[in-house]
């Protein structure tokens, strides 16, 4: 082999180890990314869910403000979070399941389903205390029903 | 497979005294003739007590929840347990039964042929309810669809495939009384009776012995998850530092007090609590706080 081409290789399995690398950084940063969008979805509804356990009192604007933000958040194009080899045991620190990647018609209509009723959250929780206690419900069974199929146990 | 275990529990099945008492035992007939069931009342202690969580089909959702035809896998040590077609059809389903034939399957764990149940079905939680419940479940039950989808066989090994195997664990698991033996309030012991009879929370947050049996003395104190994946959490005082208001909450919203959302099968719980008064769920709150702390 002339030492031209063992160049070559050596060069090409560079790239090959270079390419991989860039790749498994971008799932990384998605891993992070959505995990950062599940934990804005958190401090908001932290707001609401303290209001609704009677630990704080209730504020229109404030519940209005946290619940305008979730629907806000809920509408966000989410289509890089989710990249193939991303699943549990793929990508650090995932809990995704491969069901994930392969039942998209379930997951739009979960989607769906949450989007309903973060909607109904926004109009309810500046109405007021029990109208923001009714809706806080649904929108964790919508996170539940999600969470029951496309998340591992932990 | 617990060779050791299965030969000794084989022996004591196939002795001569060991048959007489592995046999399937009866309620006295008419066991609910007193009570008159109500399907109002009784689709209350259907969510309280999960049946659409077990026999309805695997991902159903919305009404479906309410087609009982079974289906759903149950991985354990022992094999795979199929839940069966419980809804009102006369053939696949139940709609043949008599009150009789449905109080034995959920106190004695007795099918009408007279045959053992496998304890996947929870009927050593369900034998600590109260008969009107029984009655009331029993009406609404009958009001359900139909649904014409044969049950499945259970794929379950030796020894455990000889139901009269189940005799056996019968006498030596079946409960009789409530674990926490004391409750201080008459909420506490409602949400004894919600959380030890009907919604038989201890099945999958109590760990078991090697024969499958509820150890009783670590009562919600966690296990392993049946399917392989991950444990199941203890929920007893020595691990579980929410506040009363924050376990209501969960069990009515699904969210822990970090805001994380629940996930595999307690979704599921979640969505049939949702259905119960808030004054149920406080009550299951407030016995988590009473029930001893293990660790």
């Amino acid at each position: 082999m002339t030492t031209r081409i063992r160049r070559a290789i050596v060069a090409a399995g560079a790239l090959c180890l270079a390419g991989g690398a860039i790749a498994q950084s971008a799932v990384d940063g998605a891993v992070k990314a959505r995990k950062a969008h599940m934990q804005l979805y958190a401090f908001n509804l932290g707001a609401l869910g303290a209001m609704a356990k009677g630990e704080v009192e209730y504020d229109a604007a404030a519940a209005g403000a946290a619940a305008a933000n979730i629907a806000a958040l809920a509408t966000l194009d989410q289509s890089r979070y989710w990249p193939q080899g991303s699943a549990q045991g793929e990508a650090e620190g995932s809990r995704a399941l491969p069901a994930l990647w392969t039942s998209g018609d379930d997951v739009m209509a979960k989607a769906g389903a949450f989007r309903e009723a973060v909607g109904a959250l926004a109009t309810a929780a500046g109405t007021d205390l029990a109208s923001l206690q009714a809706a806080m419900g649904p929108v964790g069974q919508a996170c539940g029903s999600c969470h029951e199929s496309f998340r591992a146990a932990d | 497979m617990r060779w050791p275990v299965a030969i000794a529990a084989l022996v004591m099945i196939l002795g001569g005294a060991g048959w007489v008492a592995t046999a399937p035992g009866r309620l006295p007939p008419g066991s609910l003739d007193a009570f008159s069931g109500d399907p109002a009342r009784g689709e209350q202690a259907f969510w309280a007590g999960g049946c659409a969580s077990c026999h309805a089909a695997e991902g159903a959702d919305g009404e479906a929840r309410l087609v009982l035809s079974g289906g759903r896998r149950f991985p354990s040590d022992f094999g795979t347990f199929v839940a069966p077609n419980i809804s009102p059809h006369p053939e696949a389903g139940i709609g043949g039964w008599s009150s009789d034939d449905f109080a034995n399957a959920m106190v004695q764990g007795v099918s009408p042929g007279g045959e053992h149940y496998y304890p996947a079905f929870p009927y050593t939680a369900y034998a600590l309810a109260d008969p009107q419940d029984l009655a009331d479940l029993w009406a609404f039950l009958r009001t359900l669809p139909a649904d014409a989808t044969p049950s499945a066989p259970h794929d379950i090994a030796f020894p455990f495939s000889i139901r009269r195997s189940v005799g056996a664990w019968k006498l030596l698991f079946a409960r009789r009384s409530f674990v926490l033996a004391e409750a201080e309030t008459a909420e506490i012991a409602r949400g004894r009776y919600l959380a030890e009879a009907l919604g038989h929370c201890g099945e999958c947050h109590t760990p078991r012995n090697a024969l499958g049996g509820l150890d009783t003395a670590r009562w919600l104190a966690g296990a392993p998850n049946p399917s392989g994946q991950g444990t199941i959490p203890n929920i007893t005082p020595g691990a579980l530092d929410w506040s009363e208001a924050d376990i209501a909450g969960y069990l009515k919203t699904g969210f822990t007090p970090e805001y994380d959302s629940a996930g595999g099968h307690m979704a599921d719980v979640v969505r049939n609590l949702l259905q119960l008064p808030d004054a149920d769920v406080a009550a299951i709150a407030a016995y988590l706080k009473a029930v001893p702390a293990a660790q």
